[in-house]
Parts: structure tokens; sequence; C-alpha cells
């Protein structure tokens, strides 16, 4: 809502030198979302006058009509010689009135005015534009004036060009403050002054001779108000104090009839419609749709009802979209003006419509045909059904007095019965809520301001004013006691909490995960979860790959990526692509997050009751209609992971990397991680880890196939790994402090040559078996293939180490344990000592 | 050698002559003080200390004095060898030091090196802004919860008071998930804030509830310097009987307090949100220009827009309703509830410029936060 200063102060008597700032402060402060204060028609500088076009000589041979004019602007150029002008607008006549700027006025932009040479003329000054002006975005050419203006008077005040304009966002429940009425109760309880209330107006009673309204669903509409004026001229024209105030408003001013509509929603909120009475026919019906009829609304646009949308209807059929758009077939006609008469043509009689409608019916239907008009919008958050008649009322004295209508004797008024609500409310639950003490005078006097009625004493019994739809319970009622007090003004306190609990396992788990990545060299990445099938291609899933299930949206943001991830991989693989293309060749990054698998059996999530507490079955229905949702944890790696320098060689990231990062969050769950050998896309199929921890697979790791590095243009060599976090997690773990020996220890190397197939996981495995309870460390310290290990073979080097807790070893015992474990190995594997 | 001869004179003895003693003495001595490095030091002390030295010799020929000479001269060259030992000692010692002093000195390195061979990581900073909100709530008794992402329209709005027909749901640009027949009806959401987590936390037990929870919430809005469709919020609740408003704001001026600084004012505008009334905007001061950059264009304050205020997120009193929808009995307790939004906080204390630069993960941007915020 545009709330222009200079028309809030018609209402409120605000105090002279208040500045737009000040209002807005003082309104913020009561809750209104004042977004910007605009300050208008600082950037214009006069002179800026009337003026009155006495000669035009269109000049020809240029690219557009150029006019070369003489303006008559009395005696503001000093001289009261008629000013010379070149024009560029067409719109205008010999006589006409119109707006000049003189040499040494500026305009917004800035831009200085002055005399010069144009077309062969001296152009001294200029015939402006609304929008030149910035007064609104009309392009049809320069503003004509009523001719009832002077030449020479000041068009700045004229137009009234200098004001301020709050800008406010109306929050959904405060419907009323859609107006300059609602704004002006506001402005007023905030400076503590009277409200001139534009709805006290005096309206003649209903009676049986209005135009002939049926109301066939009370329920949808409960208030119609019907008028009519005939013998409006057609060619009248909005004056221009009507268009300036709703051009501030932010709405372009159109025709007299319209322009006055609209005008009355601004100042009372009451959205109103006006028909062309010769072409309704008949009476009008208020009703449902039929499903299936059609209405072709004010926009040209042809509509299919449905059956919930409320309809205004005459004999032909739907006339409008209640509340929502009105219909073409009734408008108010454009008006035609013959060219040698200069009579206009068009209508004449007009029905006003001043009507309310169920908020949820219109919501309904705006967004079913995605038609939020400014009539939609004020009564979705609800409109005052007793402003309707003074809104109807004021319509028509605008008609009578602007453009010489005659206000008909009949007033058409149906209304639906009102139960009158009344809420009571302790007197001080305000108190019990904000933690202050208003007492109970406060509170009342509060809520009377708001417009309440108020009786009682311990209990009180409040009646919210009509236009308070929202005022629906007793915290409603104290909601506004607190803030029309002042949320500055509450005390702040803190709570006695219970003891806290701190993090849960599992939190602390998930922080570990990421401290030990981040220690590990790698850098944290948050991407979107989007993807799409492209993603998946991409990768090489194969088409019937689970990951390609996944969780749809209706309307995502890129109709490519509609699905939500069931892999961190895409996303995690923008990233480093994109750090790639940036110039950062080494790269560890990292993501933890959810991703998102289907139901086998997709359901749907049920809409529960809000009035109790769900029973347990409900809430499990409903959690069990949603995705499986686990986390994560992904690295990706390319170029140097250890990087080259003076100190030496640097080493190149790769599976191993990829594998280890594996190891470095199987640490942080403390759990044991097992890697097996294994062929799953996105990775090359040779160098592919399963990672396992027991004999559930828990994710995989390695260098990525080479067609997925090609398909997604990342660097030769790239690898990644994604595992799932709440399977590595294992809730109330406990480390076991192990013994540790103050013997000798006893090394013991062996190498053993094995089939190239054969996986060193394997033999250690083995070996550690073998070597039983006086192992205490065994390290691979050399792989090597070749002509001294034999064709297809490999040689494994590792050095055991082995201590007993209670005494020193002996070499025969280290030996024996040594020999046990090749032993073990030999059997499981083949593996035969180098040498032997 | 003869027998021991009762005349034997010492002195007849050349080599246990004082004289000579004496000589053999100075002579080592002065050959240790010559010496110049280690390796001649240990010459001269083959030279002078060894079995061959001039007092080695002397020292054999007192066992061939008669006894009544024995005890002079070998007090004369006990003396003598305890005096050039004593100096070699001491030698040995000097020209250790020397050496030491002079090997460390050829050891020594430019410490100033670049050294780059461990890369390091980096958390991102959201995340560990969230961790330290979240310690903060810890420190004052909260527990930390967390919902799912996709969410049940039902916790995400109806819950919420959020009626099928609340303007405010069409005010929340929302992505909607595909219900199996393909229409938007599923009753599911990518949630488009974390309040759907105070309601899983009210329906997870009897109060007192006091919990947090950081999240991802998801909205349609296009990337661009100040939105993102992915953001994440942070939301605290309290329930327990006789929470007030008061003690919304005094929890929110601790955090605040606690993570931007002290001595900031803050401005409570009254809002409107369905699950709390009243609501409130909260709104800092800016904490860079305080105030002083608004109707100043000779000191534009870009963290505030030269507004003098940041907005820090919407708070209020849990609204009745959403008690009764999640079981809990408004006639006994009472609760408040707020929300911010991380990505802002992040701008405005780190003076993040663009929101793009915390979804585009580029790591120029991430590495210099480190392990922390």
């Amino acid at each position: 809502m545009r709330v222009p200063l200079s028309w809030l102060r018609e209402y409120v008597d605000l105090p002279a030198g208040e500045t737009g700032r000040d209002v807005a402060a003082r309104l913020v402060r009561a809750g209104l979302e004042v977004e910007t204060v605009e300050q208008l028609g600082t950037d214009v500088k006069g002179p800026l006058v009337v003026g009155e076009v006495l000669s035009i000589e269109e000049l020809t041979g240029f690219k557009k009509p150029i006019r070369h004019c003489f303006v008559n602007v009395g005696a503001a150029n000093g001289t009261g010689e008629p000013q010379e002008i070149v024009c560029g607008a067409t719109n205008f006549q010999v006589g006409d009135k119109v707006v000049v700027i003189l040499p040494g006025g500026v305009l917004p932009g800035p831009f200085p005015i002055s005399a010069r040479q144009t077309y062969g003329h001296t152009s001294a000054g200029m015939i402006c534009s609304a929008r030149e002006l910035g007064m609104g975005d009309d392009h049809n050419g320069i503003i004509v004036l009523p001719p009832e203006y002077e030449p020479g008077t000041d068009a700045i005040e004229l137009l009234q060009l200098v004001d301020e304009v709050l800008d406010i966002a109306v929050t959904p429940d405060r419907g009323y403050c859609l107006s300059m009425r609602g704004v002006a109760r506001e402005a007023a309880a905030a400076y503590g002054l009277p409200l001139a209330d534009p709805a006290l107006l005096d309206v003649p009673p209903a009676n049986s001779y209005g135009y002939l309204v049926k109301v066939a669903d009370p329920v949808g509409c409960d208030r119609f108000v019907a008028r009519t004026v005939t013998g409006v001229d057609p060619g009248a024209k909005s004056p221009i104090w009507l268009q300036r105030r709703l051009q501030k408003a932010g709405i372009r001013p159109v025709s007299l009839a319209v322009d006055i509509t609209n005008y009355v929603m601004l100042e009372v909120g009451q959205p109103l419609h006006a028909y062309d009475r010769n072409r309704v026919d008949g009476p009008i019906q208020v009703r449902r749709a039929v499903e299936g009829e059609e209405l072709t609304t004010l926009d040209g646009v042809k509509r299919k009802l449905s059956a919930e949308d409320l309809l205004i209807c005459d004999n032909s059929g739907p006339i409008g979209l209640a509340g929502v758009m009105g219909g073409a077939s009734t408008e108010i006609l454009d008006p035609v003006v013959d060219a040698e008469t200069g009579l206009a043509t068009g209508t004449t009689d007009i029905i006003v419509e001043a009507a309310h409608f169920e908020p949820v019916a219109i919501a309904r239907t705006a967004k079913r045909h995605k038609l939020p008009s400014e009539a939609s919008k004020r009564f979705e958050r609800g409109v005052d059904p007793e402003a309707a008649r003074a809104a109807a009322q004021r319509a028509v004295d605008l008609l009578v007095l602007i453009a010489g209508g005659t206000a008909e004797a009949g007033v058409t008024d149906i209304a639906a019965p009102h139960p009158v609500r009344t809420i009571p409310i302790d007197a001080d639950l305000p108190d019990r809520v904000a933690g202050a003490e208003y007492g109970r005078e406060t509170v009342t006097r509060r809520l009377q301001e708001v417009g309440c009625t108020v009786v009682g004493t311990d209990v009180l019994e409040v009646t919210p004013p009509s236009w308070r739809p929202d005022l629906t319970d007793p915290y409603d009622l104290a909601e506004e006691v607190i803030r029309l007090e002042g949320y500055d003004n509450v005390p702040a306190r803190m709570p006695v909490t219970p003891p806290g609990r701190g993090l849960s396992e599992a939190q602390r788990f998930h922080r570990r995960v990421g401290v030990a990545l981040a220690g590990a060299g790698y850098v944290e990445i948050n991407a979107y979860p989007f993807v799409g099938d492209a993603s998946f291609d991409a990768l090489g899933l194969e088409a019937d790959d689970a990951r390609r299930r996944t969780v749809k949206l209706v309307n995502p943001l890129n109709d490519a990526e509609p699905a939500l991830r069931t892999t961190l991989l895409p996303g995690l693989l923008g990233a480093l692509r994109r750090n790639v293309g940036r110039g950062n060749t080494d790269l560890a990054l990292f993501e933890t997050g959810t991703v998102f698998l289907p139901k086998a059996e997709p359901k749907v999530a049920p809409r529960l009751p809000v009035d109790r507490r769900p029973t347990e079955e409900q809430l499990a229905e409903l959690n069990a209609a949603l995705p499986d949702q686990p986390r994560r944890v992904a690295v990706a790696l390319t170029g140097e992971r250890l990087p080259s320098g003076w100190w030496g060689k640097g080493a190149p990231s790769g599976w191993a990397d990829a594998v280890e990062a594996a190891r470095v969050v199987a640490a942080a769950a403390g759990v044991e991680l097992t890697v097996r050998q294994a062929q799953y896309a996105p990775w090359h199929p040779g160098r592919c880890a399963e990672l396992l921890v027991g004999e559930e697979v828990v994710g995989h790791a390695g260098e990525l196939h080479p067609r997925v590095v090609k398909a997604l243009h990342l660097p030769e060599r790239t690898s990644a790994m994604e595992l799932d976090l709440d399977l590595l997690f294992e809730d109330g773990r406990r480390v076991s402090g192990p013994p540790v020996s103050a013997y000798p220890v006893a090394t013991q190397d062996v190498a053993l040559i094995v089939d190239a197939a054969v996986h060193a996981a394997d033999v250690e495995a083995a070996l550690r078996e073998g070597a039983g309870e006086l192992l205490e460390s065994l390290r691979l310290f050399d792989v090597f293939t070749g002509e001294q290990a034999g064709a297809g073979k490999k040689s494994l080097a590792y050095t055991l180490r082995f201590r007993a807790t209670d005494r020193t070893l002996t070499a025969d015992e280290a030996s024996a344990a040594r020999e046990a474990a090749v032993a073990v190995a030999a059997e499981r594997t083949g593996a035969v000592l180098r040498g032997a | 050698m003869s027998a021991p001869n009762k005349s034997y004179d010492p002195v007849e003895v050349e080599a246990l002559k004082p004289e000579v003693v004496e000589q053999a003495r100075d002579e080592a001595l002065a050959a240790f003080a010559a010496a110049a490095d280690l390796d001649e030091l240990k010459q001269a002390k083959v030279a002078h200390t060894g079995d061959r030295s001039p007092l080695s010799l002397a020292n054999r020929e007192i066992g061939a004095l008669p006894p009544q000479a024995k005890a002079a001269a070998g007090k004369l060259i006990g003396q003598a060898r305890g005096a050039v030992n004593q100096a070699l000692a001491k030698r040995q010692v000097e020209l250790e030091a020397e050496r030491d002093a002079r090997v460390l000195v050829e050891e020594a390195v430019d410490v100033t090196l670049p050294y780059g061979r461990v890369p390091r990581g980096a958390r991102h900073p959201l995340t560990t802004l969230a961790e330290r909100i979240e310690d903060t709530f810890v420190a004052m008794g909260y527990q930390v919860a967390s919902g799912p992402e996709v969410e049940a329209e039902w916790l995400n709005f109806d819950a919420l008071n959020l009626h099928a027909d609340h303007p405010a749901r069409s005010m929340q640009d929302t992505f909607f998930v595909e219900a199996p027949d393909g229409s938007a009806d599923s009753g599911m959401v990518l949630r488009t804030q974390t309040s759907p987590v105070q309601i899983r936390a009210m329906l997870a037990g009897e109060p007192p509830l006091y919990a947090v929870s950081p999240g991802r919430v998801y909205r349609t809005d296009e990337l661009d310097a100040t939105h993102t469709p992915v953001f994440r919020q942070v939301e605290a609740i309290a329930v327990d009987e006789g929470i007030t408003f008061g003690h919304l704001k005094g929890t929110i001026e601790v955090l605040v307090e606690k993570l931007i600084g002290g001595g900031l004012e803050l401005r409570w505008r009254p809002s409107y949100f369905p699950f709390t009334e009243p609501s409130a905007e909260i709104d800092l001061q800016c904490f860079v220009c305080r105030g002083a950059s608004v109707g100043n264009p000779d000191r534009p304050c870009r963290t505030c827009s030269s507004e003098g205020w940041i907005e820090l997120g919407g708070c209020g009193v849990v609204n009745p309703r959403v008690l009764v929808a999640a079981g809990i009995d408004p006639s006994r307790y009472s609760g408040f509830a707020f929300g911010l939004g991380l990505e802002r906080i992040l701008m405005n204390r780190h003076n993040v410029a663009d929101m793009r630069d915390m979804v585009e993960g580029d790591v120029r941007f991430t590495l210099p936060f480190g392990m922390e915020i």
C-alpha cells in the first residue's frame, strides 16, 4: 500500500513539521512495515508553468514528426511574449493547455533546461509529459491539462509534484491497512490524534427500487450493495487531484468511472466494480459457477470456470469473477470522440457494486486463475463489510460531482445476518503474554483505540470492529494491546531452563566428520540438491540404477533439474568443475548433506487435524510418506594432493586418497572400515572400492570412470568418495583403553609372492589372523610386480611387530608367530614366502 | 734395569730432574694451547700424554729409585701430569664448543622459506556459524533438534496455523513435491522454514522444551546477490510454564551479544506470523555505522544500506493454536519461537557482499574462514 503523506493528512491532523520519515518511524513501531519513504518532486525545479498553445508549425524532412510552437506562458517568462518551443509530441492542438518548463528549470535526471537551437529553430523550454516530470510511466505524449487553468500558473503545485509516499508492506492479518482509512487509523492511534473517518457518510437507507440483485450464495457473498448513476458524461475526465492521488498510490489512471472505483477502494478499502447498466441483461445474480462455464474477463482472457468460482451473472450468464475481476461484456466503454462535434459517446449509465465476499472463495479463485488483483488482494485479507454502503455512496457522489451524473434513488443492499462477535478476555492476559504490567485500564483503552467495544472488569467482553476480521481470539486482542504499548517497553528477562544435555552423540559425530575432513585438507561446499536426468547420464548410471528413482518437484526452478539428489556427487563435482574453471586446480572438496530416496511405494502425506494432537498412528502414517533422507558425506579430488616445491616432489591425488578420506570419516565414527574391490558407477571399474562396516555396504570410493570425467568436463583422474553417515554412526560407542606394554618389540619382515589378482586386504587379514595376539602392528612397506616377482604375480612386503604384555619375547616366539602368520596367508591366498 | 740401589740419586736420573719434568710439562701445555682444532689436540694428546710421552717415560723411572727417593719423584711427576691432563680437558671442551658453534652456523637454513606441503582445508562458514549459534543455546540448556528437508505440508504449514487458504501460504514461494499421480497434492513440500522442527520437537515430548534447530530451507527465489533458493535458518523454541514475550527478548539479547557484540540496540517491530502471536521482527542497530549513516549521504553504510538497522529475523509468542495442534495444553504452557537467516548474519558479521559466494563453493571464498568463524 502506497500512502501519499498529503493524502494521509486529510484524515489525521498530523503536526505540520512531521516528515514522511517521522511518520514512518511511528507506524513501524506500531507494526506497519514501511519499506520505503519516497520523496517525490525533489528533483524537479521550476519555472514549470501552465502554457497555452498559440500556434503549431509541423516541421517536415526529419525522421520523426517535429512541431515548432509558440506557447503563451503568461508572465512566467518575464516578458509576457509567446515562448518559442520545439516539441516532438503530437497529441495536442492549438488552444490546448500544456505544462511548460522554462530555461533555468531542471527535470528529473537531472536535465537542466536552457534555450537551444534545434531543428533549425530556437527552443526556449520544453512541453512536458507525465513521465518526464516523474509522475508515472504514461507514454502517451505530453500532458494536456483541462482548459480552466490560466497560462503562467505554477504547475509544480497544480500537479502536486512535491509529496512523500510511504510504501507499506501490509501483512496478511491487516487487510484494513490496504486503505487510507486503515493506515490513517493506525497513524491516529500512534500520534494520539482523532481520526476523520472517510467512511462516515450519510447514506440513504436501502429500499426496494434499487437495481435487482439476487444472491444465491449468501455464504460466499454476505453483502451486496448496488447503486445506479445515470446521465454520466462519457467524455468526462478525471480531475488532476484524483489522477495524481492514483498515480502516487501506484495505480494508473484509466477512465473516470474506473478511476473513481479505484480511488474509493484506496480510500476506504472496499473494492468496487462499475457496470455499464445498458450492457447488463436483467437482474444481477451472485452464484457459484457450473463446471465448464466460461467468462471473458476485462483483460480479454477467456477463462474456463470451476464449480468453486463465485460469479456475478446476469441473464446472459457470467459477467464477472466475484471480487477478482469483472467481465468484458459489461465493462465501462472507452469513450469515442466524434472528430467533428467533439462529443463523446460511451457509457452513460453505471451500476456501482460494493459487495463483500468470503475470503477463502476469493483466494482460491484468484489462485486458480492466476489473477491476483487489487480487489482479490483485499478480499482475501478481509474487507470491512460495514463499509460497503459508504463506499458505494462515495463513488456515487464522485460520479455526480465530476461526471455530471444523476444518482438514482434506488438503493440495493442485501445483507446476510451477522452474529455479533464477542470475545471474552481475561483483563490480565496481555500482562501474562508479555510479562509486563499494563493493568485493566490500559488494556481497555488500547482495545477501544483499535475500534473495539469493551465491557466488563476481570473478564472483558470485547466486540471487535467490523474492519478487523483478524481479531478472533483473546490472544489477538492481547497482541493489539502489547503492540500499541510498544514492544520496546516490554522488560527483557531470561527463562529458567532445566539442566541441558548438550549435543547428542550423532550431532557430535557430524561435527567430528567436518572437522576431520577439513583437518585432512578438504574444503567444505554446500551444493543445491537439484538434479535431472542429465546429471545421472553424465555419471553413467544404468537405466535401472536405483539412484535414478527420485523425489520430483512440481515447480522446479529449472525444468532440466526437476528432481532431488539421490547422491551428493552431481553437486559436488559441479563445484569441483567450477573451481577448476576459475583456475583453482589442486582441489580436495567435501560436502555433507541429505539425499532424498523415494519410498518403494510413494504415498501422499495426510493432512491431519489441527484442533488437537494427531494420534500416533496418524503421525506414523505421515512420517511413512516422507522420502528417506539419509545423511551422506562425499569428497572429490583433483590435481596435486601434496604439492611439489623446493622440498621435493609432490603427489597427485588419486583413488587411494578417496579411499583414505573414507577411513578418515570412519575414524571419526570410531568404526572399522573394510575395503573391497567393486564395480559401481560412476567409478573406474578397476579402481573402485566398496566400503563396508561388517557386511553392510556404506559407500564407495576411487577414481572416476574416464567416460564420466569426460562427460562432466573434469580433469583426468578425478577421484571421489561417497559414504552414508547414518549407516556409519553407532550410538553409545565407547572406546576401551588398550594395554600398553613396556616390554621390547620384536620386529620381523616377510615378503610374500601372490597372484596379481589377490587383494592386499585379504593377505593382511590372513596374516593378522595367523599372527595371533602377539602381533602389535603390521605394515605393508613395499609392493612390486615384474620379473623378480614372476609373471602374473606380485610381491607384498610386510613389517610385523610382535610384543607381549607380560614378558620379553624370545626370538623363537617371534619367529613362530611370524611362521603362523605366513601359514594362514599361504592357505587363504596362496601366498609363498619370497625366496622360499 | 738394575736392582734397587741405596745410593741411587734421583738427581742423577736425567728424566727425573725437576727442570726436565717442568720442561716436559710446559711443552705439553704449550702444545695444547697451540692446538687449533680437535685433530691437532688429539695429536698433542698422544705426544704429551701417551705411553711414549716424556712424562710417561719419566714415570717409569720411579720404580727403580730407592724407596726414600720414590715419594718425592712421584709427587713431582704426579703434579706435572695432573696439570697436563687438566689443561688437556680444558682445551678439549674449548675446541668442542668452537666446533659445535661452527657446525651449527654451517647448518643454518632460511626458515622463512614457504612450506605448503600439507594443504589446509576449511569448513563452510555457514556450518561453523550454525554451530556457534547452537553452542550458545546449548550453553543456555537447549537441545539441538532437526527435521527432514522434504517435509509434510501438515508440519510445514497446517500445524503452524497456516491453513490451506491462508494468504501467508502463498507469500512463501514453496517448492511442491510431486504426488504419485503427478499432481502437486503429495502433501509434501521442501520445507520453507525450520519451524516444522518446532512441531516435531513438541510432538516428541512434554514441556519443558527448549530447542534450537538450524537447517536448510527452500523458497522458489532465483539466485542473485541477496537471494538464494536454498538457504539456512536457525530456529529456537521454548515451551514451558509462564513463558512470556519478555523471555523472548531476554534470550535474543543474549544471543546477539554473544554473536555480534554488546551495546547494540534492538528494535522490536510488531509483525505477523501465523504461528506466533504477538509476532515481531527484530532489527539490530547497525554495528558498523550505529545509525550515523541515516539521512547522511556523506557517510553511506554498506552494511545497513544507510537504514541504520539490520533485519535479524522474526519471532513471537507461540500461537496457542500451534500448541493445540502439537498436543500441548495452552492453558498451562506458553512458549516463544524465533527464526534467523544465517546467510544474512554471515553477510553482516563477515562483510560478505554477495550471497552467490556462499553457494558456488569456490575454495578461495571458504579457505580464509578455516575451521571457525
